[in-house]
């Protein structure tokens, strides 16, 4: 009887692939509803149903090609001219996903970091003022003011405050892409979607980036995309594991990492293979 | 021990592969040795003649640099050859860069839409239109232009309708396709992660085109716009059809004028070989030499910066 139970809500949970965040304190900011991304006619991602708590980090994992980053890179449109993306994306209650969103206002909100870190090849200052500016903000006093913000926020000011005028492309792999955060929170954005952001990185630059994450969690609201089970176990509340283009299990992380409901996360989540 | 000998006798044998490496190294030392041995004769040669107007025929360099007319066969009042290459030199300059600073523009532009906005379209449509403006031969361009250009710009201006201004409407067309798919390869060599870095910041395509990839293909574009200055300098055929080739100052662009490359192509089948009028044409041909030379090296310049950036 109680197996039987149990089978069940399995079952209807692979169905939905649906997880509230319950947490009260932290409401929903932005769900995802039947998303489902093509390139061309090969689909990429199918049903990805998920809710993002704000103030909060959630992990993506999952082997690679598992379809994690193309659906990260759907949330905030960044694939508009790549993929087809079908279904909604719902931030704030609205539908961002729709042919009437301005993409441009829409990014300012939802900020990306990438792999790879990828300063202008501009002044450290350059390189944070740039949306700024794009934006209209010609006040020195005032970028001067965000630039210094941002950079204290991302654990980079301590380093950098006498040689902002030095190109961005001499800084070391950890603090480019810590200036690459810098850069993305310039703008206030809601949320922060990060791709793999580590995973260029040596172990210490890797860790001193995870404490910055787990600072800014208190205002931003995290998604992020990494290869590193133990990352995610160190640094999200929630965890979605991905398999083939689909969500297969989505719960808090201790949940997952302990009591995996399907044995394909399991078998990943303790290294037997991916 | 037996073995050891074996051994030493197979490792110092040269195999056929250490044999065939030498061979290698010697073809390809001798293709290089044979292109430097080109270059060198080719600018011994023309710099031996070229000089020879200034030591043998004891003309001066600053006659020849500043001198206002030219015409080798006649000496003027103080007995002097009138040598003066100045209408030329500023013919052949004004022309490059009239028709780079109206190629540009137009150059950048269409790769920005081949290579940012349309690569579709761009790559099926414009990159075969590019190479075929290419591989038309300089005598066609001539041709239309002497047939086209020349009446219109007769018409539109008055004159004859030889002049600078339909030799830079000639170039322009001729180094368009040249400026156009080196400020392609600029762009291209911009990294994917400038633009995904700017999109993701919220700015739009424009501001990431102007902002970004723009900046950081500059060096990549002024080269373009070098090679395009390059070629549309050492021009001979086409120029020389619509420019008129009167030795004269050009007066306005609409006045027939002549560029080192039109005189040089005009005047050579007419002289002697050894006399002062064949020196002074390789003279001009001396200095179009250098001013290649100078192009590559600023192009080697650029780059260089382009590097350290």
């Amino acid at each position: 009887m109680f197996l039987n139970n149990d089978v069940t809500a399995k079952t209807a949970m692979l169905e939905r692939h649906i997880v509230q965040p319950a947490d009260p304190e932290h409401p929903t900011i932005l769900s995802t509803e039947d998303l489902h991304v093509y390139y061309g006619k090969k689909e990429a991602i199918a049903e990805g149903d998920l809710r993002f708590a704000s103030n909060q980090i959630t992990a993506l994992i999952g082997p690679s090609g598992s379809g994690k980053s193309t659906f990260l890179r759907s949330l905030n449109r960044m694939n508009d001219r790549i993929a087809t993306v079908t279904g909604k994306i719902m931030y704030r209650g609205i539908d961002i996903n729709q042919p009437d969103i301005d993409v441009y206002e829409m990014r300012r909100r939802v900020g990306m970091v990438f792999q790879r870190p990828n300063p202008f090849a501009k002044s450290i200052y350059d390189n944070i003022a740039f949306a700024l500016r794009l934006r209209g903000v010609t006040d020195k006093h005032e970028l001067d003011e965000i630039v210094e913000t941002s950079l204290k926020q991302a654990a980079l000011w301590n380093q950098v405050k006498d040689e902002l005028n030095k190109s961005a492309l001499a800084l070391s792999g950890g603090q480019a892409q810590r200036l690459c955060i810098a850069r993305a929170i310039a703008v206030k954005p809601d949320i922060l979607l990060l791709d793999e952001p580590a995973s260029a990185l040596d172990p210490v630059s890797t860790s001193q980036l995870e404490d910055t994450l787990l600072e800014l969690k208190q205002q931003y609201s995290i998604i992020i995309v990494t290869h590193n089970m133990q990352q995610a176990g160190r640094i999200s509340e929630y965890t979605a594991f991905f398999n083939q283009g689909r969500v297969l299990e989505y719960d808090t992380t201790s949940h997952i990492f302990t009591n995996p409901q399907v044995q394909i996360t399991s078998d990943y989540v303790s290294g037997n293979f991916g | 021990m037996k073995s050891t000998e074996q051994l030493e006798q197979q490792l110092k044998r040269h195999s056929k592969a250490a044999k065939l490496e030498i061979w290698g190294k010697v073809v390809s030392f001798s293709a290089l040795l044979l292109i430097v041995a080109v270059v060198v004769a080719i600018i011994g040669f023309v710099a031996s003649k070229g000089l020879a107007t200034f030591f043998t025929n004891h003309v001066s360099l600053w006659d020849f640099l500043s001198g206002k007319s030219w015409n080798p066969g006649v000496t003027d009042a103080h007995g002097k050859p009138e040598v003066g290459a100045l209408p030329m030199i500023v013919g052949s300059f004004l022309i490059t860069i009239l028709s780079a600073i109206i190629a540009t523009p137009f150059a950048i532009g269409t790769a920005v839409f081949m290579n940012e906005i349309s690569p579709n379209k761009g790559a099926k449509i414009l990159q075969p239109v590019t190479e075929l403006l290419v591989g038309i031969p300089s005598v066609v361009y001539g041709f239309i232009g002497l047939s086209v250009v020349v009446p219109v710009t007769r018409t539109l201006f008055g004159g004859s309708g030889f002049g600078i201004l339909s030799g830079t409407c000639v170039l322009f067309v001729m180094i368009l396709p040249t400026v156009t798919s080196m400020s392609v390869d600029a762009l291209r060599s911009v990294p994917r992660y400038y633009r995904e870095a700017s999109l993701a910041l919220g700015a739009t395509q424009w501001q990431t085109i102007y902002k970004v990839i723009l900046r950081a293909a500059t060096p990549g574009l002024m080269t373009a716009v070098v090679f395009g200055m390059a070629r549309a300098f050492g021009e001979a055929l086409a120029v020389q059809m619509v420019i008129g080739n009167a030795a004269l100052m050009p007066g306005s662009l609409v006045d027939p004028a002549s560029t080192l490359t039109s005189v040089l192509t005009t005047g050579i089948g007419n002289t002697v070989m050894g006399s002062l009028q064949n020196n002074a044409l390789w003279s001009l041909a001396l200095v179009l030499l250098l001013m290649s030379l100078i192009f590559n090296l600023i192009i080697r310049l650029i780059g260089r910066k382009g590097r350290l950036q």
